[in-house]
């Protein structure tokens, strides 16, 4: 059964048609990535997905609830949760603020759960709980987004280019953590440039160009496409460090 | 030392005013960008519905201390609803307008505010009664303090505290500083922002409504305009602190009050202006930002 059924959602952005007539679906379990350049619409994709957006037309259905038109802070409370482009963390609140900003939409006597969940899952931001967010490197800010969305305990995480300004060894890391994640039962759906990695991840993917989704496959078989190969993955596959 | 004393005093007590008006002035701005410059206004609402609470139900003599404590009820309630019709018809529907919109919204709405009070009021300067209050006066060391002067201090602090706990240590009060911090991670947090701002223009008001009050009870006398010279005071309270942050409206507030106090007590009272702009431009130079400021960067 899908989670997550999009149909031919039309969003503008300003004065540009953002997304042209997009459709895509997420089954539970799944890992599914969205490929795309700069400028492609992922992020506009992801902003109207919580609700930061408001689509011209088209429809989100999510477990068979209409949440096309709901604002941000209600489709939280249906189950999606969402770590943001450039993480945009609380800069100047501590981590476990920022944490506990996460699970604001849940009961004060589930929240224990949820963040010893977080902490074994990213056993850094445990050091760090009393630091302010702000003055953490790019990798534990991002591990912080993605904490601090899964606070929310979401049957569907997305994520917006988590990998966006660290370095390879960094992100590897965080990749494996977001297999444990995707393997504890939330379902993922991420946006990525880094294709490699994502592709590697994932169950299934879409390629966005300039607000349509060109190709759809299984993560398998965009990693070896020619198209995907020429476009995202540069050429022949390097050897990964 | 009894100069010393004395200017302390009179310094925490306006201090405390100038503190509970800016605090109005640095919610806003923390989560909406925007200087409301209509809350001076609103503050000395609260003392015109404080006056009229007192003057149509007030006998004076013993009761004089209850119908002060129902006279600020009735300023807080007021102030409060008005804040929230201002952000209402003035500010929301201009929220994705151009930002100097908002700003001759706001200069609109206190000239609608302050003339409204001259309509309903009046264009002359009202008096309060005497003898609301005990007149007890301490003396300390060669210092006399009135019993008003005590009162407005600790309901100050004590208001200022509470605030501080509920902004730190709360969740609503958390949402309130993620807001203020970035707009849309809050909503991703389920946040719903237009409560906060709502909570925001009703906190302040609130606030700021105590501090109008007290202004007319420590004065004995009201005028319409007395809004814009209040909350000017308290703008650059605000400002000196670090527009933005609460704690910093705080400082700001008491550290005007004290200045102010000095100049007068011991240089010339008729400079106390001139001296109090001259050390606030020495600080701002030092510290552009106000004393717990920081780098307020424009929003995307």
């Amino acid at each position: 059964m899908s989670l997550l059924q999009v149909t031919d959602l039309r969003v503008n952005y300003g004065q540009i048609e953002a997304l042209k007539g997009v459709s895509l679906h997420v089954k539970i379990g799944e890992i599914v990535a969205i490929l795309g350049a700069n400028g492609a619409g992922k992020t506009t994709l992801m902003r109207t997905l919580s609700g930061l957006l408001t689509p011209r037309s088209g429809t989100i259905m999510f477990e068979g609830t209409d949440i096309t038109r709901l604002g941000a802070d209600k489709i939280v409370r249906h189950g999606i949760a969402q770590s943001p482009e450039g993480r945009r963390v609380f800069g100047t609140l501590t981590v476990m603020e920022n944490l506990r900003l996460g699970a604001f939409t849940r009961p004060a006597n589930e929240i224990q759960e949820s963040l010893d969940f977080v902490l074994d899952m990213f056993p850094r931001l445990r050091d760090r709980r009393s630091q302010l967010a702000g003055t953490m490197s790019g990798g534990e800010q991002q591990m912080l987004a993605i904490g601090r969305a899964l606070m929310a305990k979401p049957r569907l995480l997305l994520l917006d280019e988590p990998s966006l300004g660290l370095a390879p060894i960094i992100f590897q890391g965080i990749f494996r953590t977001l297999r444990e994640i995707a393997d504890s039962g939330v379902t993922i759906l991420i946006v990525e440039q880094n294709a490699r990695s994502v592709l590697k991840l994932a169950d299934r993917g879409y390629v966005l160009e300039v607000g349509r989704f060109v190709l759809e496959d299984t993560a398998k078989a965009l990693l070896t496409s020619p198209e995907v190969q020429a476009a995202y993955l540069g050429g022949a596959e390097k050897k990964p460090h | 030392m009894g100069t010393f004393i004395q200017q302390m005093f009179n310094g925490l007590t306006v201090g405390g005013i100038y503190a509970l008006i800016a605090l109005g002035y640095t919610m806003v701005y923390g989560v909406m960008r925007l200087i409301n410059f209509a809350h001076g206004d609103l503050c000395i609402l609260g003392a015109f519905v404080g006056l009229t609470f007192i003057t149509s139900f007030g006998g004076g003599g013993h009761l004089g201390a209850a119908m002060v404590i129902f006279a600020f009820v009735a300023a807080v309630l007021v102030v409060a609803a008005a804040g929230v019709l201002l952000e209402l018809a003035a500010y929301r529907p201009l929220r994705k307008a151009d930002r100097l919109a908002a700003v001759v919204s706001a200069l609109g709405a206190s000239m609608l505010i302050e003339n409204g009070i001259m309509l309903v009021w009046s264009p002359q300067v009202s008096v309060f009664p005497s003898g609301l209050l005990p007149t007890t006066t301490y003396h300390i060391a060669g210092a006399s303090i009135s019993f008003v002067q005590v009162m407005i201090i600790a309901v100050s602090f004590v208001l200022m505290a509470a605030l501080y706990l509920f902004v730190n240590h709360t969740r609503f009060g958390t949402a309130i500083r993620a807001a203020a911090i970035d707009q849309d991670a809050a909503r991703l947090m389920g946040i719903n922002v237009n409560r906060v701002i709502a909570s925001v223009f009703v906190i302040g008001p609130a606030l700021g409504a105590v501090g109008g009050l007290f202004v007319g009870i420590y004065y004995r006398e009201v005028y319409f305009t007395m809004g814009w010279t209040y909350g000017l005071y308290a703008f650059i309270a605000a400002i000196l602190g670090g527009i933005g942050n609460i704690p910093g409206a705080m400082i700001g507030g008491i550290l005007l009050g004290l200045f102010n106090a000095f100049a007068a007590g011991y240089l010339s009272s008729s400079w106390q202006d001139a001296i109090t702009f001259a050390l606030l431009i020495g600080i701002l130079l030092v510290r552009p930002t106000g004393i717990l400021g920081e780098r307020v960067a424009e929003k995307v």
